[in-house]
């Protein structure tokens, strides 16, 4: 592995010769020792590559929490304004759903993470798959019952624009509340939808014996995405669902 | 030649417990009324769930400070965000006799 | 004889199309940057015809909104932001680290489909009959009262910054884990620590203002009212996310072009960069205090009073930095061996108009001055010698300074030392009057004018003739140099930097062997800051 302090290499700059246009082009210098299929040619090292692929997709993840964050700035300059009217506007929310929502998604962050874990302790390719597959499922459940919440709310003229409709003393609050839970839980959940599309990629390589302890960068950096996306929900089910102290049930 | 460390399945299965009991905790609290400590509560619990997934799921515990630079950084930027916005709203109508 | 490069290396259109070689992709990204500019260029044309005579007699007022809508749109988010950070940044950072490419080179590639795919979007608006809201989208207005092309416009932003975000999440993997060995960052040359500053921008704000173009999208379609006051929404809200990224952005345009200079002004002085590490951690200074200065945009709309004196005191502290760049450039110069190169030219212009840009700015952030002069020519002349006498010279510094590596060909001097005067002397007549104007009282974004205001206004239009003229040379003289130029050697101005090392143009994979560095790579001369030579 390439060691990157300056100690450690005391002696003259070793640098390529100056080559003019007149030069011939000297051959590619391989590795010293054979390398791993999947090492890119831009990479030194296995582990060169997955540091930089995880500090990407870390890097990604900063760039999801800005995103998410406007909205979140948006619903805490409304709820401090209005703080009556958010908690009049959110005891429509079914609490018995949104709760069995957050736990079908912590359930799914241990089936991610323990399916990191199969990749990387080279568990044979069936059990890998196994908690990859329980973890798309599971995000389909959550994904459901979303639907199911969408339809309701729809029926109930909940959703904001022309037809919507409100009977409690706080209307236009009311109205405002739903747009943000609509762009907030919107958001999020299309953000499951690609992480079921990332995750069907991953369960195919590994059907494919595609990773083992050597290898396994893939499965790792689509477990960062899919907690992250866990985390959202965290902030959201009690931000949307809890406010107020009493809920319809 | 792998880059991570492997805990144990024992490790995932108590952070598992933890945010379940997290989410439990917190669905009871909202149902007592505790004033303004609910919303301090309330994300007390969730800033520790998120925690627990960060550090353990996801595996910062043991990864470079540079990832875990990076991971808190995000969250801080959006204090900013939050923190500097807000003072706007908070000190409207401070000055008598005008909306600022 | 024509040695194997990156230029001749694979032929024909998906060759290019489908590379994932950084430097390719540079030139794709010029190719677009140059498109758009020249489309921005002919919305300022239209401006300035209208604002020869007083009187509103060229375009309506309708069309004039659009033109210096889409004149804002296209400079700012299709030229100005992806301009040296897409072009410069992408061909040098490997090569200044001792790399063979960026951290991931397809999603470099990815980047560019991107910004293609959101410029075609913005054009689709454009030809369809242009967005009138002014390049800052401001609510109500764009959400619930312009008929114009509101959402694809919005969109083409939405999906540019996708772009921007990729390139920074590029470049900070890149220059985390991809220095060659004994790179230590002190060692590193300052244009890639401005671009890494750079990068934290694109990371931690693009996203802000991607939520909010796409909130407005979303309140048109779907009537999710988040600004809309009859929900009890507030438009000012949209202005502190609007302006949380397009504050930084600010800094996204210049802190590449302050890299530039950085490493033309050591180049043409033969001289170590004065106090490197202060210009170093000013970049980062101006990078992370940048995020904390928007509500100097948002003084005059409804932002409380004691906001306001946060962000007008914070805007002072930003300036800061900056001048730091300022001083130790101009004691880099002092009592070097300077040379007068076209590059060097840029970089003088460079200096003198951000001094200017950059004072005009303290005036604008003491809230008792910008009451006076918000929404006049003055801030319209204050951030045009920002990003077009800062920016834009450094673009055109940086073009200069490494077209004979990316090239391999060199410009005809006499030309370029020309083209930098017709632009140093343009622009300054285009906009310095603007001030004054300003200052007068005449408003911004008005497609008439008091009589009284007119000579000014003429002078301004000359000057951007001028100005026309000196951007057009350098695409002329460019492109006769790639058929007819002299062959570049390695390192033509006798620079210091692994940039200057390997041949002009460079291989594909840029070095045959990886370089292990001892000491900092830009050194004109021993120096303990960077370890001693």
């Amino acid at each position: 592995m390439l060691d990157r302090h300056a100690e450690h290499f005391p002696g003259p700059i070793h640098r390529p010769p100056v080559v003019d246009n007149v030069d011939a082009i000297q051959p590619h210098v391989h590795a010293e020792h054979p390398h791993h299929p999947k090492l890119q040619h831009h990479f030194d090292t296995m582990a060169q590559q997955i540091e930089a692929s995880t500090l990407g997709m870390w890097v990604f993840l900063v760039t999801e929490i800005m995103f998410f964050g406007g909205l979140f700035m948006c619903y805490l300059v409304y709820r401090t304004a209005s703080p009556e009217g958010f908690a009049e506007a959110s005891h429509h929310l079914n609490v018995t759903w949104g709760t069995v929502n957050t736990l079908v998604l912590i359930i799914s962050s241990l089936t991610m993470a323990l399916g990191v874990r199969a990749a990387q302790t080279s568990a044979p390719p069936k059990t890998q798959v196994f908690w990859i597959v329980a973890t798309m499922f599971l995000g389909a459940a959550f994904l459901g019952v979303k639907a199911i919440e969408y339809a309701d709310k729809f029926t109930h003229h909940l959703v904001p624009g022309p037809y919507f409709k409100w009977q409690g003393k706080h209307p236009a609050t009311a109205e405002m509340f739903y747009s943000l839970y609509f762009c907030m839980t919107g958001l999020h959940a299309l953000h499951m939808v690609i992480g079921l599309g990332i995750m069907a990629v991953i369960g195919t390589m590994a059907w494919r014996r595609q990773f083992d302890a050597d290898y396994y960068t893939p499965v790792e950096v689509a477990g960062l995405y899919w907690h992250f996306v866990d985390i959202v929900w965290i902030f959201l089910f009690p931000l949307l669902y809890l406010i107020g102290g009493h809920f319809t049930e | 030649m792998s880059a991570g460390h492997v805990a144990p399945k024992s490790m995932y299965y108590m952070v598992f417990g933890a945010l379940i009991l997290g989410t439990l905790l917190t669905v009871a609290a909202a149902k007592v009324d505790m004033g303004p400590l609910n919303n301090i509560v309330m994300l007390a619990i969730a800033c520790t769930k998120a925690s627990l997934v960060i550090l353990f799921f996801m595996h910062v515990r043991w990864s470079s400070r540079l990832t875990w630079v990076v991971a808190m950084s995000g969250f801080f930027w959006l204090l900013i965000l939050f923190g500097i916005g807000m003072s706007d709203y908070m000190s409207r109508g401070w000055v008598p006799g005008t909306l600022r | 004889m024509e040695t194997l490069n990156y230029l001749n290396d694979g032929h024909g259109l998906a060759s290019w199309l489908l590379t994932k070689d950084h430097k390719r992709i540079a030139l794709l990204y010029l190719a677009s940057i140059t498109a758009f500019f020249f489309l921005g260029g002919f919305f300022a044309l239209m401006i300035r015809l209208e604002l020869l005579t007083p009187a509103g007699d060229l375009m309506t007022a309708d069309t004039y909104n659009k033109m210096f809508t889409m004149h804002g749109v296209v400079m700012v988010f299709f030229f100005l932001i992806p301009s040296i950070p897409a072009v410069l940044g992408n061909f040098l950072i490997p090569i200044m680290i001792g790399a063979k490419d960026l951290a991931f080179p397809r999603l470099n590639l990815l980047s560019w489909y991107i910004y293609v795919l959101g410029g075609l979007f913005t054009l689709t608006a454009a030809l369809s009959g242009g967005v009138d809201t002014g390049w800052t989208f401001y609510t109500p207005y764009s959400t619930a009262a312009a008929n114009s092309h509101v959402i694809i416009a919005a969109l083409g932003v939405f999906i540019t910054g996708f772009s921007s975000i990729l390139t920074g999440l590029n470049f900070i993997v890149t220059v985390h884990r991809m220095r060659a060995p004994g790179l230590t960052w002190f060692r590193l040359p300052l244009f890639v620590w401005s671009m890494y500053a750079t990068s934290l921008i694109f990371i931690l704000g693009t996203p802000v203002i991607a939520i909010t173009v796409l909130l407005v999208a979303v309140e048109r379609v779907l009537h999710f009212g988040i600004f809309d006051p009859a929900l009890g929404g507030d438009p000012v809200l949209f202005q502190h996310l609007f302006w949380f990224y397009s504050h930084p952005a600010v800094y996204i345009m210049i802190l590449p072009a302050m890299g530039v200079i950085s490493e033309i002004v050591q180049a043409f002085s033969r001289k170590n960069i004065f106090g490197y590490s202060f210009v170093a951690f000013s970049s980062l200074a101006i990078a992370i205090i940048g995020f904390l200065v928007w509500g100097h945009h948002i003084f005059v709309a409804g932002q409380s009073v004691y906001a306001g004196m946060i962000f007008s005191f914070l805007s002072f502290v930003v300036a800061i930095p900056s001048a730091i760049k300022v001083f130790n450039w101009t004691a880099t110069i002092y009592k070097g061996s300077v040379s007068y190169d076209s590059p060097m030219l840029y970089a003088f212009g460079f200096i003198g108009l951000f001094t200017i840009g950059g004072l005009t700015g303290l005036f604008l952030a003491a809230m008792g001055f910008d009451i006076h002069v918000h929404d006049t020519y003055f801030v319209v002349a204050h951030f045009h010698y920002i990003m077009v006498g800062g920016a834009i010279m450094g673009y055109l510094g940086g073009m200069h300074y490494w077209w004979p590596k990316i090239s391999g060909r060199m410009y005809p001097e006499g030309w370029a030392k020309f083209a930098a005067l017709m632009v140093f002397v343009g622009f300054n007549l285009t906009f310095f009057p603007q001030f004054i104007v300003g200052y007068l009282g005449m408003p911004r974004r008005y497609h008439e004018y008091p009589p009284e205001f007119q000579v000014f206004n003429v002078a301004s239009t000359l000057g951007a003739t001028v100005l026309a003229v000196g951007y057009v040379l350098p695409m002329v003289y460019f492109t006769w140099s790639i058929f007819a130029g002299e062959r570049a050697p390695a390192d033509p101005w006798g620079s210091k930097g692994l940039e200057w090392e390997i041949p002009s143009p460079p291989p594909t994979e840029n070095f045959f062997v990886t370089p292990i560095i001892t000491h900092g790579t830009h050194q004109y001369a021993p120096s303990k800051e960077v370890g001693v030579a």
